[in-house]
């Protein structure tokens, strides 16, 4: 195949999608940001370290997250019914998996951060673009941190290797590979895989994914100093 | 980022650079302080905020922080509930506060809700705190007890001492200015008392001090703007005053707290937690002041308002 | 769990008295209102409307179903909110509060009993298929008076919805993407909503201002000045002199809203 890097909507193998986040985005919330990435719209808000009722969740030595993952009923094409269903809740749970390494919340012991991630319009790749936003959310809202995770997905489309799925690629593609990493570190703290991967496409799609974080996770960097430097 | 060569040591930022989490400020030969961690040879930011560098020892303040209470601080706190023997208050953290009925009563038996009722707003001090934060609250000390009147402003506590500023500069000009009675809790919530009017102006003034703490010649800004607003006077001189600060405002380095954190860096040398002490000396002083809201007021500028809502478009 | 302070309150109640309130209005003045429509593609009507510090989505699907027996050449229309718990911290996540199938009501009644959309129109099939239409609310930030923000969203949503072209061909849906028709509507609606403190009706409340309330009155007005919508909220009564005046103000100020979507 002539120009075979060339994918459906005209990226190279290694490209991302357009990619945008705005910090403070809500007032009422304790921090928040807002991304677009591709046809993905996804909005973050956090609150916290604050009191809870639910007790049960609560550590003596430390602050605990709490993360819910939401899509809006409008946010896909066929309407969806409002309310948790058995992906959200697992990317409820993975998300709060990804982001609690970087946490440091032992000065707030007894004490919850809530994480509110509301996808408002869905395009493929929302739960990296969830976790990029809502840590760019926690650094907004003062939320001590080792790092500022993020994360970007890599799949498998026409027996190619390549960086950021669009809804299309994931639709049709062979296999999708979600990651999520401290970058200071490399440290992975998401990685889930579905589809039909050689080992050395694993290892080539992980390099790829690791990639696209480095990239993702400059462009958070910038929009967390924008904030204060905007005036 | 700049490699600064600090005799044998790496630094990579200045101070006041504006930071975020997981950046790496020095290597481990200085000594990490709030706001920082160690990590494999190196310091780095465990928050967003601004470097301040002394000596060999890195801090970073954070622009944003919840309120921990900790023994010694002065604050405001907001009766949540009445029990049999102590009084429950929120106190803008995620930890509650308790102020136990003999720290009020001694030895006598009263009956809580007639001294305070739910929705009280006190100013009090953080006697103890327990291991799992739990603030124990009293009232011994100059000032303290109900509030009567006036209105609550709250900000990020971690920008209370810009709001004091360096020995009370910023405060005390405001005070000047509007002639307003006004106290702050070290867990960012403030308590204005004054004419109406200057109450409200007061209100938008620390919320303004609030969204700008990080910028340059913050002092002499909000001077100006308080003139204008309250006097109607629009000095030549001061629009000259203006486009000067502004042109500071364009360097790409943010010379945030600038001069009071020069300040309180060098008052920390001989005192940790000389900051908070200055911040509660003029605390007690502002309550030993008399309240005089007799000035008569000008024309509040309408412009004002468009001013301060220009930081609600994101 | 969330107790108001005294002084606040009284603060508050003082600035009223002397007709003023703490950002600067008078008390029938609104924030400043924005208004966006066609902002999620993947609905076919959309809109994000801020007022003040307030600021709520509403996305529009439609999708074919069933009449209702008694209704079988008409459409339908379905009205659902979350408060979203990103917007307030009193929010929970869970099932819909009481708060937030109230505010759906009442956005709905509007819309509904102004009958602005042509419901005829949405007949597909007479008794088997008609275009149900899902307006979905999505409070994100809470600043106060929900009604009024939620109301214009999804009219703004309304009047920008387009429906797939629907044909019937072997007694078969055809459904043509390229071509959409725009949603027939045949009037407008706003609401304006108002909260009791001291003596006065206080028009747009902020969320400080709805905390220390006494009571509340919603109404939705037509664009042909016809009142279709009422609610009365809040725990203490309001007098007939009080309702009066909150609906004589009304008439002008939805006029305003309407306006605003125009642009």
């Amino acid at each position: 195949m002539i120009g075979s890097s060339l994918r459906e909507d005209g990226r190279e193998y290694n490209e991302l999608r357009p990619l945008k986040i705005e910090v403070g985005v809500l007032d009422r919330a304790d921090g928040s940001a807002y991304l677009e990435v591709g046809g993905n719209k996804i909005l973050v808000a956090v609150y916290g370290p604050r009191e809870s009722y639910i007790r049960r969740l609560l550590k003596p030595n430390t602050g605990v997250i709490r993360c819910r993952y939401n899509m809006a009923p409008f946010s896909v094409d066929d309407r969806k019914r409002p309310g948790p269903d058995r992906r959200s809740s697992e990317i409820s749970k993975i998300t709060a998996d990804a982001l609690r390494p970087a946490l440091m919340l032992e000065n707030y012991p007894r004490s919850m951060v809530d994480v509110f991630i509301e996808v408002i319009e869905a395009e493929g790749g929302t739960r990296c673009a969830g976790i990029t936003a809502a840590s760019v959310a926690l650094a907004d809202a003062g939320i001590p941190m080792k790092d500022i995770v993020v994360g970007c997905a890599a799949g498998k489309v026409n027996n190619e290797i390549v960086l950021d799925l669009s809804e299309v690629e994931d639709k049709e593609g062979q296999a999708d590979l979600p990651l999520a990493i401290m970058p200071r570190t490399g440290e992975i703290t998401l990685l889930q895989s579905d589809g039909d991967l050689s080992e050395s496409e694993f290892s080539k799609a992980l390099e790829l994914a690791m990639d696209g974080c480095m990239q993702v996770s400059e462009i958070q960097k910038e929009a967390l100093r924008k904030k204060y430097t905007d005036e | 980022m700049d490699n600064n060569a600090y005799g044998d040591f790496m630094i990579y930022v200045d101070n006041k650079d504006l930071v975020i989490p997981g950046q790496i400020l020095a290597d481990d030969e200085f000594y990490p302080g709030r706001g920082t961690f160690k990590d494999s040879g190196n310091i780095c930011s465990s928050v967003m905020g601004l470097v301040s560098l002394r000596n060999k020892k890195i801090r970073v303040i954070p622009l944003k922080s919840k309120y921990v209470p900790k023994k010694g601080d002065v604050v405001i706190g907001k009766i949540s509930d009445v029990k049999f023997s102590m009084w429950e208050l929120d106190i803008n953290s995620p930890y509650s506060g308790m102020l136990p009925a003999f720290e009020v009563f001694g030895r006598e038996k009263k009956e809580l809700n007639k001294v305070f009722d739910i929705g009280d707003v006190l100013f009090l001090r953080v006697v103890e705190v327990d291991e799992v934060k739990k603030a124990k609250l009293g009232l011994k000390g100059r000032g303290m007890g109900k509030f009567k009147g006036g209105v609550i402003v709250d900000i990020t506590p971690t920008k209370v001492p810009r709001l004091i500023g360096k020995k009370g500069s910023m405060i005390n000009m405001i005070k000047d200015k509007t002639k307003c009675n006004i106290v702050v809790g070290q867990n960012g919530l403030v308590w204005v008392s004054g004419d109406k009017e200057m109450e409200n102006i007061t209100k938008d003034i620390i919320k303004l001090i609030e969204a700008e703490a990080h910028t340059s010649g913050l002092t002499d800004r909000i001077k100006n703007k308080l003139t204008l607003i309250i006097d109607g006077e629009e000095a030549v001189e001061e629009e000259d005053f203006d486009d000067y600060f502004d042109d500071q405002l364009e360097k790409p380095k943010l010379q945030n707290f600038k001069d009071e954190l020069e300040q309180e860096e060098l008052e920390e040398k001989k005192n940790d937690d000389k900051d908070f002490i200055d911040s509660y000396k003029e605390i007690k002083k502002q309550n030993k002041k008399d309240n005089k809201n007799s000035l008569s007021v000008g024309k509040s500028n309408t412009n004002f308002y468009s001013i301060l809502n220009k930081k609600d478009d994101y | 769990m969330n107790i108001i302070p005294e002084i606040t309150k009284e603060s508050i109640k003082n600035l009223i008295d002397s007709n003023q309130r703490e950002d600067g209005r008078t008390i029938d003045q609104y924030r400043d209102i924005s208004i966006e429509t066609d902002v999620i593609s993947k609905a076919e009507g959309s809109a994000r409307v801020k007022i003040g510090k307030t600021q709520v989505i509403v996305g529009i699907k439609p999708q074919i179903g069933a009449p209702f027996p008694d209704t079988p050449n008409v459409g339908v229309l379905m009205t659902n909110c979350e408060l979203l718990p990103m917007a307030d911290p009193k929010f929970e996540p869970g099932p819909p509060s009481e708060d937030s199938i109230e505010l759906a009501r009442v956005v709905d009644r509007g819309i509904r009993e102004s009958e602005l959309v042509d419901l005829e129109k949405l007949c597909i099939e007479e008794g088997k298929n008609v275009w149900m239409l899902f307006i979905d609310l999505h409070v994100i930030d809470n600043g106060g008076n929900l009604f009024d923000a939620a109301e214009l969203a999804v009219m703004a949503a309304l009047s920008t919805t387009k429906l797939p072209m629907a044909t019937i061909e072997d007694g078969e849906i055809v459904l043509d993407e390229e071509k959409t028709i725009d949603l027939p509507l045949k009037d407008k609606v706003a609401m304006c909503t108002f909260v009791k403190i001291g003596s006065e009706m206080v028009l747009d409340p902020t969320l400080t201002e709805e905390s220390v309330a006494d009571a509340r009155l919603n109404i939705g007005v037509t664009g042909e000045g016809k009142i279709c919508a009422m609610q009365k909220g809040g725990p203490q009564p309001l007098t007939k002199e009080e309702i009066f005046t909150c609906v004589n103000i009304s008439m002008s100020k939805t006029k305003e809203l309407l306006e605003k979507l125009d642009k």
